[in-house]
C-alpha cells in the first residue's frame, strides 16, 4: 500500500502541473472574484487553452479533440486543476454530460456541428431534465412535444437548470407520447436556448442566491433532425447522460473538521468534551470520504473497474456539512445568527454553508434516492412498489 | 495510487475465508457459547496454528512466516466475519506485538517460536475495574521481579499461558510479561456479554514477571501497543459488520410481510444502505490504519484511532439493526444475530471504548496542528 503515482502517472502529473502553472494562479493566491460576467469570459478562454493543449477532455478519444487518456489521468488532472483558480464551472455539465450524449446518440452532422465548438469553449450546454413535478421521479415529466410536419412543438417548464441563462444549447427530455407508460413516452432533443419561446428565469433560492433557473418553453420549434435517439427512447438516452456524471475528484463542498477545529481553538471551546467527540466523528467521516475516493482511484490506476463504494460520497458530504455548520453556529450562541461576512469568523462560511447544505442534500439525487440506489444497485434489494409502472402516463396521478 | 491490498493479500483473504467457513462455522461458535466450561474451541485453535497464521507477522528467524501487518489485517477481518471463538487477538495481536515491540532478544527467541507452534496463548491484563485504565493510577504493582494485584476483566485470561500486564512500578508504569504457570496466580472465570470468548479475573500475588522495555516506559509502550492492536481489532469489527449486513440482506429478501419481501420497503432499504455507508467509511479508515501500521507512519496515532472509531460505529450499527431487520426471529437464541451483537460490544470496549479513541484522535490532531 502506498499513495504514490506510478512512474507514468507521475510523468503525467508533472506535465499537467507545468501546464497549469504556466497559465493559472494557485488557489488562494488572490481573492476569489465575484464578477460573474467576467467569470464566463475567463471560463471560455481557459477552456480554449485547455482544448488547444489536449487537456480539455482527458478521456475523450483524440478523434473528438480529447487526449485519449486513462480514467486515472482524468483523476490526476482533476486533482491538479483543483489546486488552481481554474474557472471550470460553466463547462462541467455540458462537457461532462450533454456533449457525451450527443456523441453517443447524435448524427454525424450533430457531432461535426457541436462537439468541437463545445470543446473549444465557444458554446455552453445545459441539461433540461427536472420539472416542478418531476424531480426524483424525473420520468414523470410533463413538458410536451407534439409533431408538426418535420418539426416538434415544445410546451412546458423545466426547473433547477444550472447555467441556462448563459447556455447556447441544451439537451431536453420531453414527453412525446402520453398514451404509454411514463418511461416509454419520452424523447431527447437538442434545443437551441437562444431561440424565441425559450424563457429563462432565475430561481430565488432558500439560501437567498439565484444560481439556478427555471426554463419555460412556449411553442418552441425543434426540427426532427435534432432528435437524439429514437422517438420514445428518451429514457435510455437520459440514462447515458446521467451515467456520464464525472467521477467526483473535488474535496468537500465547504468547511470541514479542520475549519471548525480551528474556530473552536480560537474561541476556547476545543476543550469541551462533547465537542471533541463530535470532532472525532467529523474527522472519521471526512477521512472515510477522502480515502474511499483513493480506493476508487486505486482501481482506476490498476486498470480495473472501481467497486460501488463511491456511491456513499454525497450522502456523507452533504449531511456532514450541515452538521458541522449547525454545530459551529450553536457554538457561537446568539452571535452565531449573524450572517455578515466582514463581521464573522471565516467570512461567515459556516452561516453561508448552513443555508447551502439543505440544497446539497437534494441536488443530484436526494439522500433518499441515493439510499435507494445503494439498496437496489449495490445490495440488490427489490425496487420500490411502482403503481404507475404499467399505467399510461395520461392516467397517472400527478402533483 | 495503490490504496488497496495486493493480489497476494487478497488471495490470502480468500483462502482464509474458505478455511474459516469450513472450520469455524457457527456450530463451532455455539459450542463455546453453550458450554460454560468452554472458553475457546481447542480444535479450531490447533488448526489455526497448523495453518501457520499465528506466525504471520513473526520474523522467520523466530519461526514465523515473516509476512507483514497487512497480512495480519487481512486475517483479522476474516476472523471477525466468523466470530472465531479462539484467543487469536490475545495471542497474535497483544502478546506477539508486545514482545516484538519491547521484548529483549532473549524474550523474543523464547516466546515468539512457541507462539508460532501454538504452545502459548496470550492475554492482555490492563483493566482493573470500571473505566479505562490510567497508567498513572494503577493498583497492580511490579517490584522489578514480581507482580501483585488484580486485573478484571482479562479476555482469554482463563486459558492463557502468558499475560502482558500493565503495572505500576515506582512512580511510573511498566509492561510486564508474566508466565501464568508461575506462583501466586489465581483465575476466576467471568460471565460476560460475549460467552463466545472466555474472560477471567486474574489475581497475582508476588508472581514472577519479566519487564518488557525499560522501567516506567509502560504508558508509552502501552499507547504504541494499543495503536497496533486497535487497527487489527478494527479489521475484526469490519469483518463482523460486513457479515451482519449480509445477514440482514439475506433475511430481508426471504422474509415476506404484506405479500412481498420486506427488503422492498424503504425503511429496510435505507437502513441497509446506511449500514453499507458506515461499513465503507470503516473500510476506508481501516485501510488507512493498515497502511500506517505496515509502514510505521508518523500518522499512526490518528490513523489507528480513526479506524477504531469508524469500525466500532459500523459494527454497533450493523449488529443492532441486523436484529431489528430480523424482527422477532432476531431476538431468539437460535438465530445468530445476537452473537454479532455480543461480539460487537466486546470488540468496541476491549482496548478502550469509542470515547477513549475519540479523545486519542482529537489529541493526535491537536499535536499535529501544534507541530
Amino acid at each position: 500500500m502506498d499513495f504514490n503515482d506510478t512512474p507514468e502517472e507521475a510523468a503525467f502529473r508533472a506535465e499537467a502541473r507545468a501546464f497549469l502553472e504556466k497559465h493559472l494562479k494557485p488557489k488562494g493566491s488572490a481573492p476569489a472574484s465575484r464578477d460573474r460576467v467576467n467569470m464566463l469570459e475567463k471560463a471560455k478562454a481557459w477552456q480554449k487553452t485547455k482544448a488547444e493543449n489536449k487537456f480539455a477532455q482527458i478521456t475523450w478519444p483524440e478523434e473528438w479533440g480529447g487526449r485519449g487518456g486513462t480514467a486515472m489521468q482524468n483523476v490526476i488532472w482533476g486533482q491538479e486543476e483543483s489546486k488552481f483558480d481554474a474557472p471550470t464551472g460553466p463547462f462541467a455539465i455540458g462537457l461532462g454530460m450533454c456533449v457525451p450524449t450527443v456523441i453517443a446518440f447524435g448524427s454525424d452532422e450533430h457531432k461535426k456541428r457541436y462537439v468541437q465548438k463545445a470543446l473549444m469553449g465557444e458554446e455552453i450546454w445545459c441539461q433540461l431534465f427536472s420539472e416542478p413535478s418531476a424531480g426524483s421521479d424525473v420520468a414523470g415529466l410533463k413538458t410536451r412535444a407534439v409533431k408538426d410536419g418535420d418539426e416538434w412543438v415544445i410546451n412546458g417548464q423545466k426547473v433547477w437548470t444550472s447555467g441556462a441563462h448563459y447556455s447556447d444549447f441544451g439537451i431536453l427530455l420531453v414527453r412525446t407520447d402520453p398514451k404509454v407508460p411514463k418511461h416509454k413516452g419520452l424523447t431527447m432533443f437538442i434545443v437551441n436556448m437562444k431561440q424565441p419561446g425559450v424563457e429563462v428565469r432565475p430561481i430565488h433560492q432558500a439560501s437567498g442566491g439565484r444560481e439556478f433557473n427555471e426554463v419555460y418553453f412556449t411553442d418552441v420549434r425543434i426540427p426532427d433532425s435534432d432528435r437524439l435517439g429514437d422517438v420514445g427512447a428518451g429514457w435510455k438516452v437520459a440514462l447515458v447522460t446521467l451515467m456520464n456524471e464525472r467521477l467526483a475528484v473535488g474535496g468537500s463542498p465547504g468547511p470541514d473538521w479542520a475549519e471548525i477545529m480551528e474556530y473552536a481553538r480560537d474561541h476556547g471551546t476545543l476543550s469541551d468534551q462533547a465537542f471533541r467527540e463530535k470532532l472525532a466523528d467529523w474527522y472519521v467521516a471526512a477521512q472515510g470520504y477522502k480515502l474511499t475516493k483513493f480506493r476508487t482511484q486505486t482501481a482506476l490506476s490498476r486498470g480495473q473497474t472501481p467497486g460501488p463504494e463511491n456511491s456513499i460520497g454525497k450522502i456523507i458530504t452533504a449531511n456532514h456539512l450541515q452538521d458541522i455548520c449547525n454545530s459551529a453556529i450553536e457554538m457561537q450562541d446568539h452571535y452565531g445568527i449573524i450572517n455578515e461576512t466582514d463581521r464573522m469568523p471565516a467570512d461567515a462560511i459556516f452561516q453561508q454553508s448552513f443555508m447551502w447544505a439543505p440544497g446539497l442534500r437534494i441536488a443530484g439525487g436526494t439522500d433518499e434516492i441515493l439510499k435507494n440506489i445503494i439498496a437496489e444497485r449495490v445490495l440488490g434489494l427489490p425496487q420500490d412498489v411502482r403503481v404507475d409502472k404499467d399505467l399510461p402516463f395520461d392516467q397517472m396521478k400527478s402533483g | 495510487m495503490n490504496f488497496d491490498f495486493s493480489e497476494d493479500q487478497k488471495f490470502l483473504a480468500g483462502e482464509a475465508r474458505k478455511f474459516l467457513e469450513a472450520e469455524s462455522a457457527i456450530p463451532v461458535v455455539r459450542e463455546v457459547l453453550n458450554d460454560d466450561d468452554k472458553a475457546y474451541s481447542e480444535a479450531l485453535w490447533k488448526k489455526i496454528a497448523e495453518m501457520g497464521w499465528l506466525g504471520t507477522a513473526i520474523p522467520e528467524e523466530q519461526g514465523g512466516l515473516g509476512l507483514g501487518m497487512l497480512e495480519m489485517c487481512v486475517l483479522a477481518e476474516e476472523m471477525g466475519r466468523v466470530l472465531a471463538p479462539v484467543p487469536f487477538s490475545s495471542t497474535a495481536y497483544y502478546l506477539t506485538e508486545a514482545v516484538k515491540l519491547a521484548g529483549s532478544d532473549e524474550v523474543k527467541n523464547d516466546i515468539l517460536p512457541r507462539i508460532v507452534a501454538g504452545e502459548i496463548i496470550g492475554c492482555y491484563a490492563a483493566s482493573e475495574g470500571p473505566g479505562h485504565p490510567d497508567p498513572a493510577s494503577l493498583k497492580t504493582t511490579f517490584d522489578g521481579s514480581t507482580v501483585s494485584g488484580t486485573k478484571i476483566p482479562v479476555t482469554d485470561g482463563g486459558i492463557a499461558t502468558h499475560a502482558v500486564v500493565l503495572a505500576k512500578e515506582g512512580s511510573g508504569a511498566s509492561l510486564v510479561l508474566v508466565d501464568l504457570s508461575g506462583a501466586g496466580v489465581t483465575r476466576k472465570t467471568l460471565s460476560t456479554l460475549d460467552p463466545t470468548r472466555g474472560h477471567a479475573e486474574l489475581t497475582f500475588d508476588k508472581t514472577p514477571g519479566i519487564r518488557l522495555g525499560a522501567a516506567g516506559d509502560g504508558a508509552s509502550l502501552n499507547d504504541q501497543l494499543m495503536d497496533k492492536v486497535a487497527v487489527l481489532l478494527a479489521f475484526e469489527q469490519l469483518g463482523g459488520a460486513s457479515r451482519a449486513l449480509e445477514m440482514a440482506k439475506a433475511y430481508s429478501l426471504e422474509r415476506y410481510a404484506f405479500g412481498r419481501p420486506i427488503a422492498g420497503n424503504q425503511a429496510i432499504k435505507h437502513k441497509l444502505a446506511e449500514m453499507y455507508v458506515k461499513n465503507e467509511v470503516a473500510r476506508s479508515n481501516c485501510f488507512y490504519g493498515a497502511w500506517a501500521l505496515s509502514t510505521d507512519a508518523p500518522e499512526m496515532p490518528e490513523a489507528a484511532a480513526a479506524a477504531r472509531v469508524a469500525a466500532s460505529e459500523a459494527f454497533w450499527y450493523a449488529s443492532k439493526e441486523n436484529i431489528q431487520t430480523h424482527g422477532g426471529m432476531g431476538f431468539t437464541w437460535e438465530v445468530d444475530c445476537h452473537l454479532y451483537y455480543r461480539r460487537a460490544k466486546l470488540l468496541a470496549v476491549q482496548a478502550g471504548g469509542p470515547k477513549v479513541w475519540k479523545e486519542k484522535l482529537v489529541r493526535a490532531l491537536e499535536q499535529k496542528n501544534a507541530a
